[in-house]
């Protein structure tokens, strides 16, 4: 990809070598991106095979294979995972998907309507108003996750679903990228039409503009949902009952036990991967949209 | 301009921050200090205890059944330092911490000088308690103050000497009893192959147990302030025994309770670990196949006439400032930590050794361990709880103390600087830490 961005004089000079420099720089291409798959997926590799161990087999033996007994082990130590202390870890993969779906859809829903006015309506402050959403991704989320305590502490919210799911709603990103979509693919043309067809202002976003932003507002609900899921420090902060702990924090806080209770290990393990498998989920299913989207944008 | 209106909004959140902060504040010390009047609330009360130990649930299931005017609902997170006290520090400013919270010997004093424990002294049975628990736990929840008592002690961690009795016999070694001799076996270890102990950079805790048993004091609480003093005698007599170790290649140096290690443990390579009561338990899980050949003996000795122990960790059960029920969090507290029932539970699910005196007769406690080939290793650290020194103080600021000496031991063990010069920068750390927090210090 990069060797196209090369001088044209030294793409003229090289015209013999062309078709053998081509080949050399797709092998380069391949192997800086093998490199990269193997080092994003040996951790995950490494979890799918320690998920198959006892807990003295993680140690005793090698370290990214199987054991003999392994798909038995396997089953062993999923169905130990979902019935430790009554099963309080599908609690928290409900919380999670609580927290992460609802959280993702709501907030995909403002942040599109709050993209999609700042994009057009004309109105007196309007880049402010964006520039201050703007100023807002810069923020990190583990900055502000203290003085939301202060503040929900004063209402009383904290140690409720609401201290995690309320703060979740909020993607100055997504508000970012909305309204860059909106520019670009819902024409000022189509709104004058519709409203000469008599469509009210509400209806028309989301009848007519919201199909236009579909490939913006999936990868917007893509990103929301999983910050959302792996959201750690505000649960932590936030959360003191173990029944409304997200699957993260409750990982973290068994994690944290494994020197008093060390079958524990081979929990958090499992759990890990068991708590992967829903972001694999929503990214598989909703890539269908996203290219696609993104493909009926180029033809035009 | 719009930098300007960027500026303003910046503004105005700091200054909301400052109310805020300044709101919840003036609440948390409008408490009365002291040990104040202590009464028991005339209408049903209801409690919240957040632990991190294991079972701690089923433990008060066995109070709300007998006591339904008090209801006591527990919530666990994770462990201490791993975000629990940063959640109890938030709650105590924002003014909702929960009624009781477990706190560890060792950061009890910085919930102290942060004015985050209720004084329960005056509460009904509370002061009489003191005879109760191990002389030295006590002294931990007093800081030594008149008619005080900040928290119940729960547990602790009596250490002795782990040993592989199967080793030492095959290889003819004797069993070390001072410290002079333990020197010698590692050079007598080390050429059969093993270590004698493995040094943890990670827990500088475990080193001040070494200190403790030494007879040295890393901090005191005087009149006019806090004195720090890691580098006393007795701190550089321990640090020097150990940069020998190190130097000569007679000890590992792995990642404390980590794979590597526990798997080093398992293959025999560890011959020995001085180590806290609950490493009974730790041993049976990290080297399952090492039963029977394990054997517990007293901590090796300074001098050859002398029976010092120490102790590495235990937890406390504190009445959190802000409570709205100190009474009846204090009878729950005591309960906990005395019951014989509530005490077994504990053992038997979180694996807590009382620091109840009476914890000692627990049944789980009476008998032979097989792991152990048929010892009653238990003996050895009832033993031990008697011969700790009750003087011992921890710091306000333990949390930065263990991660600046940490960060020493890690580069002595590189072979970059010494023991005793992390010890050296960790005073010099701590005491700047304590200026920082406008914490008296006393050079």
């Amino acid at each position: 990809m990069t060797t196209a961005a090369a001088p044209l004089t030294a793409a003229e000079k090289a015209h013999s070598r062309g078709p053998r420099q081509n080949v050399m720089s797709r092998a380069a291409a391949m192997l800086v991106m093998g490199v990269f798959t193997l080092y994003f997926l040996t951790p995950i590799w490494w979890l799918l095979v320690t998920s198959t161990k006892t807990g003295s087999e993680i140690t005793g033996s090698a370290a990214l294979w199987f054991t003999p007994n392994s798909i038995s082990t396997f089953f062993t130590n999923l169905t130990g995972l979902f019935q430790y202390q009554d099963g309080l870890f599908v609690k928290w993969l409900v919380n999670s998907a609580l927290y992460a779906g609802a959280g993702a859809l709501l907030g995909t829903i403002i942040a599109a309507m709050c993209g999609y006015a700042l994009a057009k309506y004309e109105f007196k402050g309007r880049e402010a108003i964006f520039n201050v959403v703007l100023s807002g991704v810069l923020v990190p989320a583990t900055a502000l996750a203290l003085p939301l305590f202060l503040i929900f502490s004063e209402v009383n919210l904290t140690n409720t679903y609401w201290a995690v799911f309320l703060p979740s709603l909020v993607s100055p990103f997504g508000v970012y990228l909305a309204r860059i979509y909106a520019a670009a693919s819902v024409p000022g043309e189509l709104l004058e039409a519709a409203r000469l067809d008599g469509s009210g202002e509400v209806r028309t976003f989301f009848t007519v503009s919201t199909r236009l932003m579909a490939p913006a507002l999936v990868t917007i609900f893509l990103f929301q949902f999983v910050a959302i899921w792996n959201n750690f420090f505000l649960p932590l902060i936030m959360l003191r009952d173990q029944a409304l702990f997200p699957v993260t924090l409750g990982l973290y806080a068994w994690n944290s036990q494994i020197s008093q209770i060390p079958e524990l290990r081979t929990y958090v393990i499992i759990g890990a991967l068991v708590s992967i498998v829903p972001l694999i989920i929503a990214f598989l299913g909703l890539q269908r949209f996203w290219s696609s989207g993104l493909g009926a944008g180029s033809v035009k | 301009m719009r930098k300007h209106h960027g500026k303003t909004t910046a503004a105005v959140v700091m200054v909301s921050a400052l109310a805020l902060a300044g709101c919840s504040g003036g609440s948390n010390t409008a408490g009365a200090p002291g040990a104040a009047a202590c009464e028991p609330s005339t209408e049903p009360v209801e409690l919240t205890y957040t632990a991190w130990v294991p079972g701690m649930d089923k433990v008060v299931e066995l109070w709300n059944e007998e006591n339904p005017d008090i209801q006591v609902t527990v919530q666990s997170g994770p462990n201490g330092n791993a975000g629990t006290y940063r959640n109890f520090f938030n709650q105590l400013q924002a003014g909702n911490a929960p009624d009781l919270g477990q706190i560890e010997y060792d950061a009890l004093p910085n919930f102290r000088v942060q004015d985050g424990l209720e004084n329960i002294a005056a509460c009904e049975g509370i002061a009489e308690a003191s005879d109760q628990f191990i002389d030295w736990t006590w002294n931990q929840v007093t800081f030594g103050e008149e008619d005080a008592v900040y928290a119940i002690p729960q547990d602790s961690g009596p250490m002795a000497l782990f040993y592989r009795a199967d080793l030492f016999e095959q290889a003819g070694i004797e069993v070390p009893t001072t410290w002079e001799e333990y020197a010698t076996a590692a050079g007598q270890i080390r050429e059969e192959g093993g270590y004698i102990h493995n040094f943890q950079r990670a827990d500088v805790n475990w080193f001040a147990g070494l200190v403790w048993q030494a007879g040295g004091q890393w901090f005191s609480n005087e009149e006019d302030g806090w004195s720090v003093n890691l580098t006393g005698e007795e701190s550089m007599q321990v640090a020097e025994y150990w940069q020998g170790l190190l130097e000569d290649d007679l000890v590992s140096t792995l990642p404390s309770f980590s794979d590597e290690w526990n798997a080093s443990i398992s293959e025999g390579d560890q011959w020995t670990w001085v180590s806290a009561v609950w490493g009974t338990r730790h041993l049976q899980s990290a080297a399952p196949d090492s039963a029977g050949k394990w054997a517990v003996a007293p901590m090796p000795q300074w001098s050859e006439d002398q029976s010092a122990a120490s102790n590495w960790g235990g937890s406390t059960t504190a009445v959190l400032k802000g409570s709205d029920h100190p009474y009846e969090a204090s009878q729950f507290a005591l309960w906990l930590n005395t019951d014989p029932e509530a005490l077994a539970l504990a053992n038997e699910l979180g694996g807590l050794y009382p620091a109840a005196t009476s914890g000692a007769d627990l049944a789980a406690f009476s008998g032979k361990s097989e792991f152990f080939g048929g010892q009653a290793v238990y003996d050895v650290f009832a033993e031990a709880t008697q011969n700790v020194d009750p003087e011992f103080t921890w710091g306000p600021t333990m949390t930065q103390t263990y991660t600046d000496v940490s960060d020493g031991f890690g580069q002595a063990i590189a072979g970059e600087s010494t023991l005793m010069e992390a010890l050296r920068r960790g005073e010099q750390q701590t005491i700047e830490s304590l200026k920082a927090q406008s914490i008296p210090v006393v050079e």
